[in-house]
């Protein structure tokens, strides 16, 4: 029992500096299955009221750009008002009506809520922006994130009133899409190369692609609405041994200067999720 | 000013110019990844205890953590560093008794060649085991050696400008008083 006793004395130091290394590592790599970090929730609130105040002071340098940006979403939504059509047949007039409460029964599935960007990383391998968010305007982990310009990423933890989004440039990250032209589904990964380029992978070889075709989000994934623009080809990397194409993306979203983005909750996730994991159940 | 209110507002300076500047920067390239704030480990004062070395590097580094949402992976790396920085002292003190005479290690005090090893090594494992942590998820074997050698390439030249820009004027004092 002594010798125990000198033993731990005689290396107390170094027993104290195991101790140390096993709780950060504990720290990480439950981090990295999950996503969900030891006393995350109350550091979030503290890193995300400071990433504020330096946001509001970067935020007038950006304003023209976010302006910009803004306009061009703009001008694009305006061009999808029913009115800018017309119908070539007179007699088929097309009533527009706000209130969806007929036969068809319309609901709205996804909901869209504004956010500022107030804390955002590019230069790491692992990316997170900070959103000023949370719990307490309704946003829950899993909840698809895009910008004026493209997608961001998914929201992967959540304080009272900020949130962490995993962007598109974390190694982790993996969303479903597909090419606007023919359809064919594929899964967007990030290297950790480069913070301007994405990869896009499983596109099957029976596709046509073509440098400067876009890529928009696919309907089967349930965290975003289909037809939001992704990135567009930048290369299509021909892998002779596989069936599928590698294709290199430029993302539709400017991570650098990433501003306002919108929070989209689907109100029929859980119950698709449910479905889904029934199903695997009984297989 | 006293030396316990120095070290805390160096604590919150590195993690902000770490966080606000240097992790603000657009990207040079892959491999390079602006680290600076650790300097601060390598000027916590000779005086403190091995275990009190630790536990400041550890809350520092998971503060820096908790600001990139990477809990452990900073915190893991610094207390590394904390845990071997008695050994290099001990190994590159030449004059007798210079971490009794002085207060912390710096150019004053141990001199340009010990102190800029120090520095080094030190810089060498803080970095090593940061992206070996990192290698662990993903990365090859190239990616591991390349982010090493440039990484440590830019640090040290921060390094080198900070030591520059803020020269500490180290007191001489007599382990007498």
């Amino acid at each position: 029992m002594r010798n125990v006793f000198l033993f731990i004395r005689k290396y107390a130091n170094f027993l104290f500096f195991l101790v140390l290394q096993i709780v950060a590592l504990s720290f990480l790599f439950r981090y990295n299955k999950y996503h969900e970090a030891a006393f995350m929730n109350v550091a979030g609130e503290i890193t995300g009221n400071l990433d504020q105040r330096y946001s509001t002071v970067e935020y007038y340098f950006k304003l023209k750009k976010i302006n910009d940006q803004l306009a061009a979403e703009n001008a694009r939504l305006n061009q999808m008002i029913k009115e800018n059509y017309e119908k070539p047949n007179a007699s088929g007039k097309l009533v527009l009506d706000t209130v969806q409460l007929d036969s068809l029964r319309q609901i709205q599935k996804f909901t869209w809520l504004d956010a500022r960007v107030v804390g955002s990383t590019v230069s790491t391998r692992t990316n997170f922006i900070t959103i000023h968010r949370g719990s307490n305007q309704g946003v829950r982990p899993n909840m698809g994130v895009v910008s004026p310009q493209g997608i961001v990423g998914t929201v992967v933890n959540v304080s009272e009133n900020y949130s962490s989004v995993m962007t598109m440039l974390h190694t982790q990250y993996k969303v479903v899409v597909k090419l606007k032209n023919g359809g064919d589904r594929g899964t967007v990964e990030w290297d950790g190369m480069s913070p301007y380029y994405v990869t896009l992978k499983d596109i099957p070889k029976s596709a046509r692609v073509q440098k400067g075709d876009s890529v928009v989000t696919s309907p089967t994934s349930s965290l975003f609405p289909g037809n939001i623009m992704v990135g567009t080809v930048e290369e299509v990397l021909d892998d002779r041994s596989s069936n599928f194409y590698t294709l290199r993306l430029k993302p539709a979203t400017d991570f650098f200067n990433i501003e306002y983005v919108y929070v989209i909750s689907n109100s029929q996730a859980e119950e698709q999720k449910r479905m889904e994991d029934s199903t695997h159940k009984k297989f | 000013m006293s030396e316990l209110l120095k070290n805390i507002i160096r604590f919150v300076l590195f993690i902000f110019v770490q966080v606000f500047i240097l992790f603000k920067m657009p990207p040079l390239h892959r491999f390079i990844t602006p680290y600076l704030y650790y300097l601060y480990i390598l000027w916590l004062p000779f005086s403190m205890s091995r275990a009190g070395l630790m536990s400041v590097a550890f809350f520092f580094g998971l503060s820096l953590d908790y600001f990139m949402h990477t809990p452990g992976l900073h915190a893991a790396a610094c207390v590394l560093i904390a845990y071997l920085r008695p050994f290099i002292v001990n190994m590159l003190i030449s004059q007798e008794g210079a971490d009794k005479n002085y207060l912390s290690p710096s150019i004053t005090s141990m001199g340009w060649a010990p102190y800029g090893t120090y520095v080094f090594i030190l810089t060498l494992f803080h970095h090593g085991y940061l992206v070996f942590l990192e290698w662990l998820s993903f990365g090859s074997f190239l990616y591991f050696i390349g982010k090493v050698t440039a990484t440590t390439g830019i640090s040290l030249l921060l390094i080198l400008l900070t030591e520059l820009l803020f020269f500490r004027k180290e007191k001489f004092r007599t382990n007498t008083v």
